[in-house]
């Protein structure tokens, strides 16, 4: 579904990912982790368009979208919720996930609406309410119900579990596997290795701009590689 | 969508009462010249205030060069008229436009700024272009022009002001407002969800400089002198302050806050040495006690007179 073959990515002389190629296969759940600074949203940043490659060829569903503008992308069903959640915080629950569906056609949007608060209930409770006076995991839900909204076939999710209590962390990789189950492939980046080895099919270990490691998750769950590195045990 | 109509209309009509029972006003004779120039200069500052408010507002891109845009309609339509008998209205639009081309202009280069340094850029934008006026021999230099004929009677300007704040509101409404929105509450995830948002920047400068111009070019044919000394760094600041007192996103507050200081500073002009003291004054209150503007950023809306309550698809593409 998604090839990326040999890029280059450099914040002005810095050099924050090098040589790297990865692929996601359609209806999986894909991981990317590793330490602060390794790259991990430097690569969601470009896959979906915010940066450009110098060098290097990104592939979605056949097509080469390596210079192509977000919009398209956008268009073509690659979605990225960037990291931090970044709701608008000043309009309601209902107007962000709105927007969430700014390129789809409105036809769609009663079922989009429907399908995006069945999953996340809470966002129906709180449609009218601003979503800047959400809680920290009501903010990631509504970043997530509103990447839906643009109906992703591929959703990349940036630290979907940061700064959130345990229970929340929870809910959210639940509700990243039953997405995943309803048909969207997932390309997850996560400081919370152990949480995201376990809803993961595959994983890819970064370091400074570099993969490393790659290969099953559970696999690599249990190698004493990452258990030292990233898990903690 | 027929909330959004509905409001509309009550809108209208509102604004068409308002207009008559002032046009009675004035034919009656209660309303004196006096008055009727303060009204025109209420509806100047009101388009000023409302198409500002579509840039910083709205958008979040914070310029303090209106005054530029403002100038710029004002010099070519005054040209237009005194040196080639074009039409005062066919003026104002050709004005307006020009405005618009160079608030595309400004636009691209400086679109990639954000915050203070965008604000330091269009402050010298505004800058660039009174020293230009300032020094062209064709436009009067520092004397500037004259004699211009002063057309802009208060019917000219009412039906300007409304359709200003009609276009306005109604863009801000729109899908395209929405995503003008979205950009100030969170750029990168407005670009995220597909917004195009350099597109939409340049939209808002453009849209907006169109209307200043316009309002530059009645002003010109309201005042009949023009001179650069009047469209300077203070005059981007008052239009700038109408906006925040009023409330920074809201139409209805840009209008209320135009109203509110246009009247403040005439009245104040019988007191021409208390006057910057009392007007500092009043500012520094207000941002203590109302720091969100008189309306808030929410402001006041014909709306809540048409109670139907819009079903979530109405809203967005329509």
């Amino acid at each position: 579904m998604l090839t990326v073959q040999g890029i280059n990515v450099y914040y002005g002389a810095i050099h924050a990912i090098k040589d790297l190629s990865i692929t996601v296969n359609e209806g999986e759940i894909v991981t990317l982790i590793g330490a602060n600074g390794a790259g991990k949203s430097t690569l969601l940043k470009t896959l979906s368009g915010l940066l450009k490659p110098k060098t290097g060829s990104i592939e979605f569903l056949g097509k080469s979208i390596t210079n192509q503008s977000i919009q398209s992308i956008v268009k073509q069903g690659l979605i990225h919720c960037p990291e931090g959640r970044r709701v608008f915080a000043n309009m309601s629950v209902e107007e962000n996930l709105e927007l969430g569906a700014y390129l789809q056609n409105s036809d769609s949007l009663g079922a989009d609406f429907e399908k995006v608060y069945s999953t996340f209930p809470r966002l129906l409770e709180r449609k009218k309410q601003l979503a800047g006076t959400l809680s920290g995991g009501e903010q990631q839900m509504l970043a997530m119900g509103r990447a839906m909204m643009g109906h992703p076939k591929l959703l990349l999710l940036d630290e979907p579990s940061m700064g959130l209590a345990p229970l929340l962390v929870k809910d959210i990789f639940r509700i990243i596997q039953e997405v995943n189950a309803a048909g969207t492939t997932v390309l997850l980046v996560e400081q919370n290795a152990h949480q995201a080895l376990k809803v993961a099919n595959r994983a890819y270990v970064l370091e400074t701009g570099r993969v490393v490691l790659e290969g099953d998750a559970k696999e690599l769950a249990d190698s004493e590689e990452i258990k030292m590195a990233y898990l903690g045990h | 969508m027929k909330k959004l109509n509905k409001s509309f209309w009550i809108g209208i009509v509102f604004a068409m009462v308002l207009y008559g029972v002032i046009q009675i006003l004035l034919t009656t004779g209660i309303f004196d010249d006096v008055m009727e120039s303060t009204l025109i200069l209420i509806c100047i500052n009101v388009m000023l205030a409302v198409s500002l408010n579509l840039i910083n507002g709205i958008t979040g891109q914070f310029s303090i060069g209106h005054a530029g845009f403002m100038s710029i309609g004002a010099y070519v339509s005054a040209i237009l008229t005194l040196n080639f008998d074009v039409p005062f209205v066919l003026a104002l639009v050709i004005s307006g436009l020009v405005a618009a081309l160079f608030g595309v202009l400004i636009g691209i280069p400086t679109l990639r700024l954000n915050g203070d340094y965008l604000a330091i850029a269009t402050l010298g934008f505004g800058e660039i272009i009174r020293i230009v006026l300032l020094n062209t021999e064709y436009v009067g230099g520092a004397s500037g022009l004259s004699g211009i004929p002063t057309q802009t009677t208060w019917t000219i300007m009412f039906l300007f002001t409304l359709v200003t704040v009609v276009v306005i509101n109604n863009f801000i409404n729109s899908s395209h407002g929405r995503a003008c929105i979205a950009i100030r509450e969170n750029e990168i995830a407005a670009e995220a969800m597909g917004i195009n948002t350099t597109l939409y920047k340049i939209i808002a400068f453009a849209l907006g400089a169109l209307f200043a111009g316009i309002a530059g070019g009645l002003s010109a044919h309201k005042f009949y002198v023009i001179n650069p000394g009047s469209f300077n760094f203070l005059k981007s600041f008052e239009i700038l302050v109408m906006v925040v007192l009023g409330g920074l996103g809201s139409t209805s507050g840009a209008i209320v806050g135009a109203i509110v200081l246009t009247v403040l500073f005439t009245v104040l002009q019988e007191y021409p040495e208390l006057r910057m003291i009392i007007y500092s004054a009043i500012l520094i209150l207000m941002m203590i006690f109302r720091p969100k503007g008189l309306l808030g950023s929410t402001g006041f809306s014909f709306k809540k007179f048409a109670k139907k309550e819009a079903k979530p698809s109405d809203s967005i593409n329509s």
